[in-house]
Parts: C-alpha cells; structure tokens; sequence
C-alpha cells in the first residue's frame, strides 16, 4: 500500500503559523508537542478550562514516564517531538479525487468483502461531495436514540452539551496517569466517541462509530467514553472492518467503559489497520488502553476482538470488577502475519464478592509474525467466591512465526478458583489437503481451519460483524500457506 | 474412453523414488482392487491421483476423462468427480461436519452445474445417506473427525463419498482399524455406491475387505510398480501363499 500523496510533507512544509492561537482555520499545527501545543488544541476545540487543566496535568505527567519496554514487541524509536498532534479535519484537497488514485491493493480487499462502492470511497478516505446514503440513516437513527434519552455523538460534541457527564466519568476508569500512552491520550486526544444509556433503557440497536459519519477521521489519538447507567444495556461496534486508508504512524487510542448496578456493556472490536507490507515496511503502532469498571453490582462488560491489522498492536481490554456478582468477559482472535507483531491480552481484577471472569484468546500467526497473549488474573482479598477461567490457544503457520504467552496469576482470596488451559498447534498441510480433496480451494481451506479454531470468539460477535471477521481473516492470512 | 488412464508414472518424495512405471486403466464402472506389501506406493498412489502436493511426478502422464490430470490443482480433481477416502482422515477441529460438507458439496454441485443446495434440502439429503452408513446423527454437528474413534473416521469417509457421489473414488485402506461389524457397514456402504458410471479403486493389504467389495480386478504393487494384474481370484491366491509366497517382494525388502 503506498501512502496517499504526501500529506504530511505538505503540512509540514506549509509556512510556520506560531501566532496560531486565532488562526483556526489551519488544518494542522506544527509538529511537536509542548504546553502551547496542547492549549492550541484545546482553544481550537473551544474547550472548556477544567478539560484544559486535565490535559496539562496528563502532558506533565507524561513527561515524566518512561515509554514501556516490557511488551514483547521490537520498533525503533518514536520521536514523539515529529508528530503532528491536531490535523483534523482533514481537507479534501489531500484526499484522492476518486477510486483511480487509491492503492489497487486496499480495492482488493475491499472487493473481497463486498463493500458498495460508495463505501469504498468513504472508507479510502475519497473526497465525495455527493450525499451519503448513510447519512440520512445517521439522523433517523440519531432521533430515536433521542427519544429514549440515549446519548451517542462525538467526543467533542458530548463535552459542549453534556460537559456535567463527561466530567464526572472522563478518567475514572483510565486515569490521566495510568500509563505511558494514555497519559500521552490524555494531553492531547483529538476526539472520538461519547454514549451515555440511561437508567433502565435497553439500546435498541448496536452502536457503531460507522453510524456517525463524522467520525471518521477522529484521528490518531481517540478518546471513548461509554457509560451505561444502572439497568441498561448497549453493545457497541468499534471500527472497521475494512482497512482504513490512514498516513498515521502511532495510535494511542483511550477507551473507557463504565457499568452501573445491572447494566451491561457489549464492546466489540474488528480491528484492520494497515499492518505494512510484505517486508515489514510501514504500517501502524496500535498503543491503546482499553479498560471497563463494572461498578455496580450484578454489571457486565464484555469485549470481543478480532484484531487482524496493525504492525504492532499493544492493547489489553481489561475488566475491575468491583460490584458485587459482576461479570468480566474477553474473547479475542489476534492475527499477525507477515512482519506484524501483536502483545495482547487482558486483566481482570476481581474486586467484588462472587466476580467471575472468562477469557478465551486465540492467536493465529503466520509469516514471520509474532503473537503474545499477556494476561493478568488478580483475585484480591475482598473478592470472596471469586472465579476465573482462562483458555488461551495459539495456531501457526508455517516455522518462521512465533506464539508466546504469558498469563499472570494473583490471588488473595483463599475462596476463589482460577482455572487456566493454553494450547498450541499447527496448522497442518495434511488439514488443508483434505479440504481441497473435498473441492474447497486453499483459501477456503485455511479460512475454514481458522474459523473452526476461533468459533468461540465468533459467536459472541454480533451477526454481521462475524461474517465479515470470518472474511477478513481469510485475507489477512492469504498466501501463508501452500 | 477410458475414465482413469495412468501411462508409466513415475513419482517421487524427497529424493527417494516410490513410484517407477505404473500403467492401469480404468473404465467406467469398474473396481479395481491394488493389493501389495507394506511400502510397496499403494498409498503413494492413491495420493499421487488426489494431487498430493507432497509427491512430485517425475514421469509418465495420467489422463482422467481425457485432461491431463496432473496439470490440475486437487480441488478442481475434486470438483471433476474424483474422491480420495483417507486412510487417515483429518481431524478439523471447530468446524462441524455438516458445514464442512456442505461446502464441499456446493463447490461440487457448482461444478456439474447444478444449482446449489439450502440447508433444508442438504440436510434432506444428508439424513438419506446416513440411513445407508447406519451413522449417528449427532455425528453431523461433531467437528470434522475430532474425537471420532477409528471406525467412526472411516465411516465418516465413506458418508461423504455417498454425498458428494463422484465418477472415481479411491479408497485407501478403507478396512483398517475396522472390527468386523464395523467393515460389513462400510463395505455394505460402498456397495451400495457401485454403479456402472461410478469406477473405484479399492487399496487394500488384506484381501478381507473384498470378501466384501468384489473386485472387477485385482493388481499388486511391489517396489513401485504392478507386478501382476487378474480377476478377483488373484486376491485369493495371495491370501493363501502371501506376497512372499508368490515371489513378490518390495524392492527395500527384498535387497
């Protein structure tokens, strides 16, 4: 995939603004990060001045840190002072003009999934001036989300009406100074989504950032915040599954999810960003911290993952389980191929009394991809009755990949039981000669040995989310094998 | 014409030649049985016909239906009709046997050009040959072969067959790990699928399975080639003095 024509380069060739505080109208700011920087962002976005001080504090804090090293993860270095920190909106004049002038490669895909071709404009980023049909969709569905007093909008939109809310949850789950890339989220996010269900209300559909068009180029450093108050339920569809055309190098998305007494929150994710090429060349760092508080007693948070993109993926959907009876659960399906190389896992930090968490990873690598599962399991001494269980699988391909895994284990509570079961196996050229003995091409062949060995994490995938995941993986490993 | 013409064939695995000049002709409805000594390339055949990638044809040409049948990919040797039951079949964990099938049976169906099948009339379909293979149907939602003991895997194989009912199938040592209740069912099986359009090649060790599945014609198989070609009383005859007994030995043997 060839980058589109040298975004960056124009913006950072274009002239110097520094009296830039008035000068709204730039796409993009200078490269770097400072204080100013982070009051321009925040003055651009016309943010209040408590959200200001809470950037500031995360930037001073960050600077502090030390970048982690202990993921098992190889990248040179990033220079966090060549980064361009606020580019949005992107102006149409960077985009490609039509389908012609983007990557035959990502078409590819995109024909394998059976994406309409005005999606597939969309989604490669393509300037089209004509309605959307999904627009007109976005609003009917806007209104009756409306009705039932559930708020979905953009990040930037939920801190100018509902600032009392954002207030109150924004860094409760994932603190300013949890880490080194949220802390680095937290000076500068750009935006991202909001969605707030109120008491007793069962979302009617599932949310996705797809539905919300303006969402698209939320950029490199996301911020989500979903809280879900006491009785109700959501389940929220992040991303993509098609590859998103995207020039960024680092994301250091921050989700947060808060559940109340009896809520549940459902959060899947199909996530394919550019994972570079053959060679190892390019693709994009995913540093994200994703965390849920199952605060109220008898609450659930769910997260399911299909991670098939990315050249490095660092991210570890995790659950604090503090109300009573309250329920954790992470499913996920990690790929790497190629050059890719994927840390993941989760933790699940039983707090409450009769806590129960499952966790079923699959990872799948082929090429010369390397897969860790890291897991941690905390039983503390409060959680009575606690229990765990933990299932991790890893498939490979081929000899020159890797699978490693490391589950971490600490119980306090002499009541609890934590159960853990890991395997891994290979793919075999005996399994896919039998299929295709049978008639099924090779594709197919290791796009069904994959599914059968990821089925449970598929069927906590909604729908129509599973069929594509099921596509995608199929791509994602074509010509690892045969 | 012929339906399985094989002219001097000549494979090899790794460097070591297994195959050295096999000739045999196929007719339509025909069954012929390969018999030989452990070793001598029955099994290497039957691959070798599938389109095993693992062997390399190093000489001669087999015709199938008059194409080139090793230009083809395995599963277009599928797709033309040409079914391999596994003297091991696979385990496929996670993936049920009825999806697998009918798959398999769609790329199949898509082939001879007949319309695809829906799940109802699949599983129609499905349940009328399993009465032939006296399987249970709780098989059908089991992954592909996992955990199946070995007469289960066999008869698995031979239900597929009846499903996916192809112009030649080859069954490699179909028999083995069979008890003798589990061998009259698959052979019953088998049987029940001969037809005059429908050839078969029946490798086997022992000539106890075509007490059950007569032959048209009997070949042995040593060192790589056929050594002898007859009508069913060959297999009694070897039955009764051995391989050895007849002068047939492996070439590995034998040196």
């Amino acid at each position: 995939m060839s980058s589109p024509p040298n975004t960056i380069e124009t913006l950072a060739n274009q002239e110097y603004k520094w009296g830039f505080v008035t000068d709204i109208e730039a796409d993009a700011i200078p490269r770097g990060l400072s204080e100013d920087v982070i009051r321009l962002i925040s003055a651009k976005k016309q943010e209040p001045e408590w959200l200001l001080d809470w950037r500031l504090k995360a930037y001073r804090h960050w600077q502090t840190m030390q970048e982690p090293t202990w993921a098992n993860v190889h990248y040179p270095p990033i220079d966090y002072q060549d980064i361009i920190y606020y580019a949005a909106p992107k102006s149409k004049k960077d985009a490609p003009k039509s389908l012609d002038e983007v990557d035959p490669e990502l078409l590819k895909t995109y024909e394998k999934l059976g994406i309409p071709l005005k999606e597939q404009e969309l989604l490669a980023g393509v300037a089209v001036d004509a309605v959307f049909d999904s627009v007109s969709v976005a609003t009917t569905f806007k209104g009756k989300l409306k009705a039932m007093g559930i708020i979905f909008c953009s990040f930037s939109e939920a801190v100018r009406e509902h600032p009392d809310l954002v207030r109150k949850y924004l860094g409760t789950v994932v603190p300013s100074s949890d880490n080194f890339f949220a802390a680095l989220n937290s000076a500068v996010f750009s935006d991202g989504s909001f969605c707030y269900v109120p008491k007793g209300v069962r979302c009617p559909m599932e949310l996705s950032t797809y539905f919300r068009i303006n969402a698209k180029d939320t950029g490199q450093f996301e911020r989500t915040l979903i809280i879900a108050d006491e009785g109700a339920y959501v389940s929220y569809l992040e991303g993509c599954t098609a590859p998103m055309r995207d020039t960024n190098q680092l994301h250091a998305a921050v989700v947060e999810l808060i559940a109340l007494d009896n809520a549940q929150i459902k959060y899947s994710t199909v996530q394919n960003w550019y994972p570079g090429d053959k060679e190892g060349k390019g693709g994009i760092y995913n540093f994200v911290t994703k965390r849920g508080a199952c605060r109220g007693v008898n609450s659930k948070i769910s997260w399911t993952q299909v991670e098939t993109g990315s050249a490095i993926t660092w991210k570890y959907p995790s659950c604090l389980l503090m109300g009573d009876n309250s329920v954790g659960e992470f499913y996920s399906v990690a790929v790497t191929n190629n050059y890719q190389q994927a840390d993941t896992g989760t933790k699940m930090i039983h707090i409450g009394k009769n806590t129960t968490s499952t966790i079923v990873s699959k990872g799948i690598s082929a090429g010369h991809g390397q897969n860790t599962y890291r897991g941690g399991v905390k039983i503390l001494k409060s959680a009575t009755g606690a229990r765990n269980y933990s299932q991790c699988d890893s498939m490979l391909m081929g000899d020159q990949c890797g699978a490693h895994t490391f589950p971490y284990l600490e119980v306090k509570n002499t009541s609890s039981q934590v159960e853990h079961e890991a395997s891994t196996s290979k793919i075999g050229e005996d399994q896919i000669f039998y299929l295709r003995q049978r008639g099924l091409s090779t594709e197919d062949a290791v796009s069904m040995i994959v599914h059968g060995f990821c089925k449970e994490v598929f069927r906590e995938l909604p729908m129509e989310f599973a069929v594509e995941a099921q596509k995608l993986l199929g791509i994602s490993l074509e010509g690892s094998v045969g | 014409m012929s339906l399985l013409e094989i002219k001097n064939l000549h494979a090899i695995v790794g460097e070591r030649e297994i195959l050295k000049g096999i000739d045999l002709t196929v007719n339509p409805g025909e069954v012929h049985a390969i018999m030989g000594p452990n070793g001598s390339g029955k099994s290497t055949l039957a691959q070798v016909v599938a389109g095993r990638e693992l062997y390399h044809v190093t000489g001669g040409e087999v015709l199938y239906d008059g194409k080139d049948l090793l230009a083809m990919a395995p599963e277009d040797r599928a797709r033309e009709g040409i079914f391999l039951a596994f003297q091991y079949p696979v385990e496929i964990p996670g993936v049920s046997n009825m999806y697998f099938l009918k798959a398999a049976l769609n790329t199949v169906r898509k082939t001879r050009g007949l319309p695809e099948l829906d799940a109802m009339d699949f599983l129609n379909l499905v349940r009328e040959k399993m009465k032939l293979m006296d399987m249970e149907q709780t098989l059908l939602n089991r992954p592909v072969n996992t955990g199946f003991s070995g007469g289960e895997k066999k008869r698995n194989e031979i239900f597929q067959m009846a499903v996916l009912e192809p112009r030649l199938a080859i069954l490699d040592e179909t028999d083995s790990g069979l008890d003798i209740d589990a061998l009259r069912v698959v052979a019953g099986g088998v049987n029940a699928l001969r037809d005059p359009q429908r050839s078969m090649i029946v490798v086997t060790h022992y000539q106890r399975l075509l007490n059950y599945i007569v032959p048209d014609f009997v070949h042995v198989l040593a060192g790589g080639r056929i050594v002898k070609s007859g009508g069913k009383e060959l297999a009694l005859q070897l039955e009764e003095s051995g391989y050895a007994g007849m002068g047939i030995y492996d070439e590995g043997e034998a040196a």
